[in-house]
Order: structure tokens, then sequence, then C-alpha cells
């Protein structure tokens, strides 16, 4: 199974690689949603300080739930959804292929970000490995959702609108419990930050399981 | 010979709407047949149910041993499918491409160059993007994809479209080399006078059902 979830995330991160969508495209948007956001916050340092944690998980949410689209729009085309489904290699690895190269383009899209706000909003980091593990846990919980709520939509003509849609709410757990924890790593909030964390790696696990029982069933019906 | 396709009064309904309405056929190991029929007579309905893309709601169905009504994803590792889409992933390189369908369906890597000469790929078309292929061309990689899993049942449809003479020509060899290794094609064409020649049995559908049969005793 490692084998066939390896080629799976190869394929995917070889297309993305090829297309440059998610760093010439995707992240240079939800870079551009940041400087915006500070805009619209006037340049009060004080307040980007204290709200550059949510401010980071909106643009995530935001260029996270293009790069789930775009996973899906590559299956979609040109009927590759047939041939997804007609592959030999097994449902469950699918779902992990697929994730494992969204947790990737994630990560890459988070880094980027993540010198954002760094130069943007003049923040500093109090607390480095409950952000670099609450960063890790909500890649992997935005990854799993978006790659379960992909295939569910994936067969529906209306589901460029649709996605997003059905996703955002999904995701909005992911993304309090993201903002929270970093606020805490960032030292403006003296709150429970690793159990914000805990939190997001709960969801992952929750949605890994339904996508390693259900995807098969997901790609038949979607 | 041994069945490969048994479909014994089969209704499937798309949406609301019925696309086989009572199909009875028995395909064999080894048969090449071709389907023929006017649009909407069931030809592409009847090759996506073989594939189970679409359930079956009543009758019989068996391929290549799988009841289709208890698990119709089971056959689908031994069929290889060429729909009216190419299935390709544009952004690929050719043999990127061939090579990661070759590997999914547990072929040897060393099968893609293979399959792409065989298929008549140039090779100097190999690293460049699918997306920006010809039609024919790509038609051509989405062949090479199909040949390199070796499937034991092949279902086509339309299979030559897009392709120049020549390359018609080598697919009809291709067909039947693959149908002489044993396995089993079933090909929908609107061109029957260029197709009817590779086809062993020739099947016209209308209405979701078997009209004529070459074939039938």
């Amino acid at each position: 199974m490692l084998a066939e979830t390896l080629l799976v995330a190869r394929k995917d991160l070889r297309v993305e690689w090829r297309a440059k969508i998610a760093l010439g495209q995707v992240a240079p948007l939800a870079l551009l949603i940041l400087v915006v956001l500070a805009f619209a916050l006037d340049a009060n340092s004080s307040l980007l300080e204290l709200g550059a944690g949510g401010l980071y998980w909106v643009a995530v949410l935001y260029g996270g739930t293009l790069l789930i689209q775009r996973s899906f729009d590559v299956e979609t085309d040109d009927g590759n959804m047939d041939a997804f489904r007609m592959s030999a290699i097994g449902a469950p690895s699918l779902f992990l292929g697929k994730s494992l190269a969204l947790f990737v383009q994630i990560g890459l899209l988070e880094l980027v970000l993540g010198s954002g706000i760094a130069v943007l909003y003049n923040v500093r980091v109090a607390d480095w490995w409950l952000l670099l593990v609450a960063a890790a846990a909500g890649t992997v919980a935005f990854s799993v959702c978006g790659v379960l709520w992909g295939a569910m939509s994936a067969g529906l003509r209306v589901r460029a609108t649709l996605l997003p849609l059905l996703l955002v709410p999904v995701l909005v757990p992911i993304l309090l419990a993201g903002s929270r924890a970093f606020e805490t790593a960032l030292g403006v909030r003296a709150d429970a930050g690793w159990t914000w964390a805990s939190l997001m790696l709960v969801i992952a696990a929750v949605h890994t399981a339904i996508g390693f029982g259900a995807f098969g069933f997901l790609l038949e019906e979607g | 010979m041994s069945a490969v396709v048994e479909f014994e009064e089969v209704v499937a309904v798309a949406g609301s709407f019925p696309v086989l309405t009572g199909l009875d056929l028995r395909v064999d190991q080894g048969e090449v047949v071709l389907l023929r029929g006017e649009n909407g007579a069931g030809k592409t309905s009847f090759l996506r149910a073989c594939a189970g893309l679409i359930s079956v709601s009543s009758g019989d169905a068996h391929v290549l041993g799988f009841d289709m009504r208890v698990d119709r994803r089971a056959p689908r590792r031994y069929i290889g499918l060429l729909g009216h889409e190419n299935n390709l992933y544009r952004d690929l390189w050719v043999r990127e491409h061939v090579e990661f369908r070759a590997t999914a369906a547990g072929a040897a890597e060393s099968d893609t160059d293979a399959a792409l000469i065989r298929v008549g790929v140039s090779k100097k078309l190999w690293t460049v993007p699918i997306g920006s292929l010809s039609a024919g061309q790509r038609r051509k990689v989405a062949i090479a994809s199909l040949v390199v899993g070796r499937p034991r049942l092949w279902l086509l449809d339309e299979p030559h479209a897009s392709l120049d003479t020549e390359s018609r020509e080598n697919l009809d060899l291709i067909l039947a080399e693959a149908s002489q290794l044993g396995a089993t094609i079933i090909f929908a064409s609107h061109e029957s006078p260029l197709t009817k020649g590779i086809a062993s049995r020739v099947i016209t559908m209308g209405g979701g059902r078997v009209l004529e049969d070459s074939g039938a005793s």
C-alpha cells in the first residue's frame, strides 16, 4: 500500500510541478490576501500582531481550498475520473496518496504565508514547537478533509461552486483551532495552545479513518 | 471458450433514464466484437456497465466471472477502458503519463517504452506535455496507456477517432495481436465499413438492447 500511496502522491506532485499552479498562482494570491488584510486594518501594528494567527489561517483556508479544488479538477479533466475509478490502485492508497500530495502543497503554501506574516505583521514566535506542531496538524487536517470532500463533489457538474460551499464549514473548526494555537505560539494569548493543536490532530485522525474506509464508496457514488 | 461477459435481461438506469433495457449478450474469450447502432442505442452504456461504471438495476451480469451486482469494482483491474475522452493528465509529459499507468496496472516501468513504440508515438514526443499534442497524438498516448496494462478485456468506445489511416491500421493490428493472446475486445464504432474487417462478430444495438447479432446461433 505504501508503494501505491507514493505513486499517486508522486503523480499529483509532478502534475503540479509541471503546471506551477500552487507556487505560481495560489501562493502569490494568498500572500496578496495577507497584504490586503494589512491594508484593511490600516497598518495598525498592534492589531496585526494580535490577529496574525487568525489572519494566517484565513489565508491558508482560502489558498488551501483552491489547491483542493485543483487536485480534483486534474482528476475530472479529460474523463480522468473514469481512469481513477478503474485504477488497480486500492481506494485507501488513492485517498492517502492524494492527501500526501496536498499536504506537501499546502505545507509549501504555509511556508510562504509564514514568511509573509513574519515580514508584514512583525510577529515574534514565543513557542516554536507549538507553532510547528500546530501548523503540521492543521495541514494534515486540511489535506484529509479536502480529499474526502473533493471526492464527494468530484462527479458533480456544479463542483466549482459547491466544493467551497461544502468544504469551508468543515474547515472552520480547523481554522479556529489553528488560530488559537498560533496565538499562544506567538505569545499574544496565554491559552491552552497545545489543546487546540491536539484538537486538530483529532479532526485529522477522524477524517483519515473515514477516508480510509469510505473513499472507494465516495468515488463510486460521488 | 469461457464467457468473459455474460448479461441476461440486464436493466441499467442512468439518473431516471433506462439505458439498458433487458440486454441479453454473451461474449467469449478471444472474441473481437464490434458494437454498432444509432446514437443513444446503448453502446457506451453497455461498455460502461461491463466496466462497472454503471450499476445494474436488474438481471444477471457477470464480467470475467465476477458478479457485477455483488461487486462491480472487482473485475476492473483486468479491464482496459477507452472512452470518448482520453483520460490523460494534460500537464504530464507523455512518457510520465504512460509510466504512471503502467506502474498503477502492476506492469514493469520498462514496458512503457515498448508500448509507446508499439502504438507509434514518436520518441521526440515522449518528453512533451500531453496538453500540447494534437488530438490524434493524444489518442495514441491513451491507447499506449491501455496497451501497457495488458488487460484481459478491452472496452473501446470509438477507438479510431482522430487517428490517421496508418495509425488506424496499426491499432487494428494491436487489437488482433491482443485477441490472439487471449484478450477479449469489445468496441463501439460508427465507422463500420472500416472496422468490420477486424471484428469476429458484429452486434447491432438499439434502445438499450441487442437488435441483431452476427454470432447468434
